[in-house]
């Protein structure tokens, strides 16, 4: 994988860099110790590192602000990162650039229960946003797996989704407003504690934008009353693609589950052996979860065990407590962890249209068996957005290049299918020279011509989400 | 003149010296756009429905009522309750779907489904420029590259013209409940319309009616005995005297369209708020009428000549923004909000770059 040259000019100013930084921070903000900057040359991508110039982990916006004037005279490239468990390299850096890391901005700023909204420095993690608000009965939606680490800044700038969003939506239809500094030092707000923009809608464009439009420092978010109660069912199917048409079938009867997972053989074994969950041992398997009370938990699984039977399942079994459906959604929430202690892997994320994925699940098998490498599948099947994981051994010589081209080929299937590259985690490095898989010149010259207004200078991570050679001249210029 | 494809779009506004202005059913435009006027009512057509992965893309021209039908049909709906304008707006024709989506046109049901905008899959347009782009797509989880949708949702075609819309259906309800309350004062109503909210009983429609003898309502919807168990609960937990009332819908669709001002005189201003500032700044505005929907999050004014500045700074003072969506004779304040300077220059700077020879003045 490329990134670009560095630039010479900054690397040889690298003393006076510093030296500027630092008048700037406190002396514990500015990390330059080759040796203490190497905990921030990669993200969850780990395939892919580099060392950065220097790291800055300020506490207020407008420390955040002196920082990007400064970087902006100075034009050097700045890398946002919450906490840096990007799975696409979002926060990969370049040896030229200054980390921004908003980790110790994590503060609950306010709290309104009777007007339902949190709001928080956006260096808080997803989980302890919850943690904030649910004595008082109320939850954050979306939760990523990663949620006990990843950062609100993070979820921001990838847009992110989590198990629950076919009913509660992802980061973006939860995101009420943001404080946020421009490349240049601006600092501006977005939205609000009210609902709907009064002009453009840019707090929607700068949500999912990978950092490249502007650093958020606090953001204000949907807090929801939590359901009175929630219960899993575990489906099991002799086959992934009965398994894909069940979850069609379940959907236009008009029953709408906050979650639907699908995990096939390779990911119930791994997950079975951390959690313990009692999973059935089967080819597939659909984790099915509803809300509400008792007497409406049972109508609706009710309903779904009457159309799960229409696919003669080989398992069929409800949650019977509180603790056995921790211990299912602990299951599902490790898979990605407990795939890793047992393999190398890639972990994909596209996305398709819920009635190919039958036709897609058999055409990544046959893919799978072409290449010789194992692909384990776990993903939001109500939602169609998928997560195979491409298995593969990197200390064998040439694995990587073959689970890469591998990845390749299941997303461009995906984007053939009707579907897109990445359903939740983002662009970042990995994904994007797939960019013209889905998109022409025109749809992408847009998306470049946003960032022109927001940072013309192309000084915010600039490496990521397009091509290298489409962004060539703007990052030169 | 009235285009019949993307291209033809595209074409008239590559040759285009002049602004133009841009229809679709002519049913929600706070007001005319100077200009030649450009048709876009012959693109129509469902591309694709398919109500197992509850999808429907459609071209924009496409009526409202065409596409309400489909999805009716699959017992379906749009969540996020369209509102008709027309009454309110004095207007006549065909609303369509590319109009709905460029004016992020959501109702009472925004506060719990969720707006326009979060339906929204994805879009074609054709920008200033005369470029057709595409941006998102049409499944439900996409984050791959920027959310121009979402930028175009609400823009009121300041940035381009929508040709074709993808969109998040869901089933519609087996049944609902609405729940009434009559004489609560304002502040009141938005009390209890926040404690419904904070429920977990999923409530669908939290409105206060403010224009005669005061009214609040509460929606409830889903499977029959659910919704039975769930506004018994509400009831209760609401105190005072709840009444369960038959006529529901005709109810929230008056809520919805903004009824109870279609046929009085007087400017009439939409207000974005914090739900407990709403009944303070009603008071503050001085107008003669109230609607407040999603909790008091919306706030509709039916004021006298000369409110502008009344409701512009009571807005201010508390946070959100104002929109003066009906002017009456002789109102001359102007109809956006005004926004901070930096927001007023990316705004200045995307409209430049998508409108750079400024055809789309809207």
């Amino acid at each position: 994988m490329q990134m670009p040259v560095p630039d010479a000019r900054i690397l040889s100013r690298r003393t006076e860099v510093l030296a500027g930084l630092a008048r700037l921070l406190p002396a514990d903000a500015l990390i330059h110790d080759p040796d203490e900057t190497r905990a921030y040359e990669c993200d969850a991508l780990s395939a892919y590192r580099c060392p950065p110039l220097a790291v800055v982990l300020p506490r207020t916006t407008e420390e955040v602000a002196a920082i990007l004037r400064f970087a902006h005279a100075e034009r050097i490239p700045v890398v946002p990162r919450g906490s840096g468990t990007s799975l696409a390299g979002g926060a990969l850096p370049t040896a030229d650039c200054i980390v921004l890391g908003v980790a110790r901005m994590n503060a609950v700023l306010e709290t309104d229960y009777d007007n339902r909204f949190i709001r928080v420095q956006a260096g808080r993690t997803n989980l302890s946003v919850t943690g904030a608000v649910e004595e008082r009965g109320f939850f954050y939606a979306p939760d990523p797996s990663s949620q006990l680490a990843c950062a609100i800044a993070g979820n921001i700038g990838m847009n992110s989704g989590g198990a629950h969003c076919l009913k509660y939506g992802v980061t973006t239809n939860n995101l009420l407003g943001v404080k946020m500094v421009l490349m240049d030092g601006t600092i501006l707000d977005l939205g609000g504690p009210w609902m709907d923009a009064g002009g453009l809608d840019l707090l929607g464009v700068v949500c999912g934008a990978e950092g490249q439009l502007g650093v958020v420092t606090e953001a204000t978010l949907r807090i929801l009353p939590k359901p009175e109660g929630a219960r899993p069912v575990l489906i099991g199917f002799d086959a992934n693609e009965t398994a894909g048409a069940c979850v069609a079938a379940i959907i236009k009867a008009g029953l709408l589950p906050v979650a639907i997972e699908f995990m096939d053989r390779p990911c119930i074994r791994a997950c079975e052996d951390f959690a313990h969950a009692g999973y059935p041992d089967c080819e597939a398997l659909l984790i099915v979860e509803v809300e509400g009370s008792e007497a409406e938990i049972d109508d609706q699984l009710a309903l779904i065990r009457r159309i799960a039977e229409t696919f003669a399942p080989v398992a069929l079994r409800e949650s019977r407590s509180e603790e056995e459906s921790k211990k299912i959604w602990l299951g599902r929430k490790s898979a990605f962890g407990a795939m890793g202690q047992i393999n190398d892997y890639i972990c994909l994320d596209g996305t398709i249209p819920v009635s190919e994925l039958p036709r897609v699940l058999r055409r990544i098998g046959e893919l799978s068996r072409g290449y010789g490498l194992d692909v384990a599948n776990v993903f939001h099947a109500g939602d169609g957005n998928m997560h195979p994981l491409i298995l593969f051994d990197a200390n064998k010589p040439g694995d990587l290049d073959k689970a890469e081209a591998l990845g390749a080929d299941i997303l461009t299937l995906c984007v053939e299918v009707g579907g897109c590259l990445t359903g939740e985690h983002g662009v970042g490095v990995e994904k994007r020279d797939l960019m013209p898989v889905q998109f022409s010149a025109d749809d992408i010259e847009a998306q470049l011509r946003v960032k022109d207004v927001f940072d013309p200078a192309w000084l915010l991570n600039p490496a990521k989400v397009f091509p290298l050679q489409v962004t060539a001249a703007r990052r030169a210029a | 003149m009235r285009a019949t494809s993307e291209d033809e779009i595209a074409e008239i506004f590559r040759g285009a010296s002049a602004p133009l202005a841009v229809r679709g059913g002519g049913t929600r435009a706070l007001e005319a756009a100077p200009g030649e006027v450009v048709e876009t009512g012959a693109l129509t057509g469902i591309t694709l429905y398919e109500p197992g992965a509850l999808t429907l893309v459609a071209r924009a021209g496409t009526p409202l009522a065409a596409i309400e039908a489909a999805l009716a049909a699959e017992g379906q709906r749009l969540a996020f309750e369209v509102p008709d304008m027309r009454p309110l707006l004095r207007r006549t024709g065909a609303s369509t779907i590319g109009g709905v989506i460029a004016a992020n046109a959501s109702g009472p049901r925004r506060v719990q489904a969720g707006a326009a905008r979060d339906a929204l899959l994805g879009v074609r347009f054709v920008d200033g420029r005369g470029s057709i782009i595409k941006n998102g797509g049409r499944v439900m989880k996409n984050v791959t590259g920027y959310d121009l949708a979402r930028l175009l949702a609400g823009s009121r075609g300041r940035l381009g013209v929508l040709t074709e819309v993808s969109l998040k259906v869901l089933p519609a309800p087996e049944t609902e409940a609405t729940l009434i309350a009559r004489g609560l004062s304002a502040a009141a109503a938005v009390a209890a319309l926040s404690s419904a909210l904070g429920s977990p009983f999923e409530v669908t429609g939290a409105a206060h009616l403010d224009a005669g003898s005061p009214l609040t309502l509460v929606r409830i919807e889903g499977r029959a005995a659910s919704v039975a168990y769930r506004s018994g609960r509400l009831a209760a937990l609401l105190g005072g005297r709840w009444e369960d009332v038959p006529d529901g819908a005709a109810r929230w669709q008056a809520v919805r369209d903004v009824i109870p001002f279609a046929s009085r005189a007087g400017s009439v201003w939409r207000l974005h708020l914090k739900p407990s500032d709403a009944p303070a700044v009603r008071a503050a505005s001085g107008a003669e009428a109230a609607i407040f929907d999603w909790g008091g999050g919306l706030l509709w004014l039916l004021t006298g000549p000369g409110a502008a500045g009344r409701i512009r700074a009571a807005t201010a003072a508390a946070g959100g923004h104002a929109t003066l969506w009906r002017a009456s004779p002789g109102e001359d304040a102007p109809r956006l909000p005004p926004e901070s300077p930096a927001v007023a220059a990316l705004t200045a700077g995307l409209v430049r770059t998508f409108d750079p020879r400024g055809i789309l003045a809207a």
